[in-house]
């Protein structure tokens, strides 16, 4: 027999023992969710570094070039800019349109069930496939080419689940008493929706849109896909047109870049004077995502504070 | 009261007009499916399925072209695989953190910080992992070429981490204030708690956020395209440039690529290889998250 083990001592040395696990998986916990902030601050630094320099008036309004320092981003901005309106235009009307479907009229049938799991897939789907079906739909059975309407019909249709999920969230959490009240007073459906419904889930579904246009300005693989082209030193045609009819629509089929392909193109380079200018590009692109997620983020707070059903 | 006729049938007309919004998701799937089939279908009407399943060799645009897609299809799965090694832990572990550990403020600071790394557009990732991370990696593995498979792999794990993190705090925080009480009053640690009562709780919702999280990483493109090196080796060699399926269809696409030549349904080959299985992975990953309505 070996000396008498005391049970109280065996206790005190297990719960000694147990708190020291919860304290170390504390602090694995905590410098793992540090190791995200740590990249994202790392990323930041190391491309204002290198592409803080080259950032001038001058690379704003220069069109690429076959020397670096001369190179710059008009026609990828002015092309970027020109494919979101054609996105938004996409996105917004139909993702809206959908997500006021799913919630307010559609029963509980097999259809409704199968545009749910069906919109469930879609947004799993890699963003590349969204540039196979534009290709094969919209650049060749169309025949819109390869222009800023076939890129902007692409990433619209890409996070059109995006919208129509924010819009659905939104909707969801309109209690029934305000739709009540509106029957109550005579309205009709659809004046219940456009007046009460939509205005009070706005803050929801524009924190959608946001954070998916934020998204489809960085989608760089479905736009080479449907063949967006890595050097263009020429502007589309102006939508404005100082005769008559004053506006014009040929824009939608010139031939566009947009900036992350113009950046992708300046890191495919070897030299290291392109990198650089990707680097700027990519400055840009970072500070443009940053600023629409910041804002989506300000957004579904003030929202989700000031109402209170 | 009966409305007006108009009224009755405006109602009707902007009905029909949402109706027909919802069903272009369908529209959208059903155009996917059957562009990918029609445009491969000429490919493999001249390449025989089992050679294009079994061949260990990729080089479309030889002279003499092999189509074999294993060795994508391996490229792709040594990125996954990387990535997978990167985000799931980490995701876990951070979902655990912010779920049971994390007071009040620093969860609602971390969340939003977190899913930033899932909104930095993919081509300054790539950026990162060629010209940041890689020739970092080089200082302590001295073999590594300058296009691996291990560079971009490790940054996509880190990119999905929110994917995984996210929906698992979720579905833990889901779980009812009871249970965790149920434990602690049985003198069980925070640690203990999450481990053995929390996790197993929301295994269901744990392992969707993972087949997101999978799913996600294969679909991936730019990271790869641009830091992995665009070689189709049929190697598990990380240190070694790869080709994944989506970098192919990039890398094929950045050239001229005229309608209806065999390199350009190659692509579509690819594609709908691609396609099936992503689309095996979220059908998993759905099952999971309809399990999830079921525990308690």
């Amino acid at each position: 027999m070996g000396p008498q083990r005391n049970p109280f001592e065996e206790i005190r040395k297990r719960i000694v023992q147990n708190k020291l696990h919860d304290y170390l998986f504390w602090l694995l916990g905590f410098f793992s969710t540090l190791i995200g902030f740590v990249v994202l601050f790392t990323l930041i630094i190391d491309l204002f570094i290198d592409g803080f320099p080259r950032l001038s008036w001058s690379f704003f309004v220069s069109y690429p070039s076959r020397f670096p320092e001369k190179a710059g981003i008009l026609s990828a901005w002015v092309g970027t800019t020109l494919v979101m309106v054609v996105t938004a235009l996409t996105a917004i009307p139909l993702g809206i349109a959908a997500g006021i479907y799913l919630e307010e009229y559609g029963k509980k049938n097999w259809l409704t069930h199968l545009i749910e799991i069906n919109m469930n897939n879609l947004a799993g789907v890699p963003s590349i496939i969204y540039g196979l079906l534009a290709l094969g739909l919209f650049v060749y059975f169309f025949k819109f080419g390869e222009s800023i309407l076939t890129g902007g019909l692409t990433l619209g249709l890409l996070i059109l689940p995006m919208v129509v999920t924010s819009t659905r969230e939104s909707i969801k959490s309109i209690p029934n008493s305000i739709r009540e009240a509106s029957y109550a007073l005579g309205a009709t459906k659809w004046q219940t929706i456009k007046d009460h419904i939509l205005p009070y889930s706005m803050g929801g579904i524009l924190t959608g849109v946001i954070i998916g246009l934020s998204r489809a300005i960085g989608e760089t693989a479905p736009i080479i896909t449907v063949g967006a082209l890595t050097f263009i030193a020429f502007l589309p045609s102006p939508p404005l047109s100082p005769t008559f009819p004053f506006i014009s629509f040929k824009w939608l089929f010139d031939p566009f870049t947009v900036m992350p392909i113009q950046m992708f193109n300046w890191i495919s380079r070897p030299q290291k004077e392109f990198h650089l200018n990707a680097a700027s590009a990519g400055i840009i692109l970072l500070v443009m995502t940053l600023v629409m997620n910041g804002l989506a983020i300000y957004l579904r707070y003030r929202f989700r504070k000031r109402i209170k059903w | 009261m009966k409305r007006p006729l108009l009224t009755i049938f405006k109602e009707r007309a902007i009905e029909g007009v949402l109706l027909l919004s919802a069903l272009s998701s369908i529209f959208i799937t059903l155009s996917i499916v059957f562009i990918l089939f029609y445009e491969s279908f000429g490919f493999f009407k001249d390449i025989p399925l089992w050679e294009f399943l079994t061949g260990t060799q990729w080089t479309p645009l030889f002279a003499q072209p092999k189509f074999g897609i294993l060795p994508l299809i391996c490229g792709t799965l040594l990125v996954t695989g990387i990535a997978v090694l990167v985000a799931l832990p980490i995701g876990l572990i951070v979902a655990v953190y912010l779920s049971e550990y994390a007071p009040h403020k620093i969860r609602e600071m971390a969340k939003p910080i977190l899913e930033l790394l899932a909104a930095i557009p993919t081509v300054v990732y790539g950026y990162f992992a060629l010209l940041f991370l890689t020739p970092i990696l080089q200082k302590f593995i001295p073999d590594l070429s300058g296009f691996n498979a291990l560079s971009p792999g490790i940054i996509i794990g880190i990119m999905i981490i929110p994917y995984v993190s996210s929906a698992s705090e979720d579905s833990m925080r889901a779980v009812p204030m009871h249970i965790r009480e149920g434990s602690y009053a049985m003198g069980a640690t925070k640690f203990q708690t999450a481990f053995k009562v929390i996790i197993p709780a929301a295994f269901s919702g744990i392992a969707a956020s993972f087949i997101i999280g999978i799913s996600r990483a294969i679909g991936e493109t730019m990271v790869v395209a641009i830091a992995a090196g665009m070689m189709p080796n049929l190697t598990l060699n990380p240190l070694k440039p790869v080709q994944t399926l989506t970098a192919y269809i990039v890398g094929v696409s950045l050239g001229d690529l005229p309608h209806g030549t065999l390199e350009y349904k190659t692509i579509f080959a690819a594609g709908i290889t691609l396609f099936l299985m992503t689309l095996f992975l979220n059908i998993i990953g759905f099952w999971f998250k309809r399990k999830i309505r079921e525990v308690y």
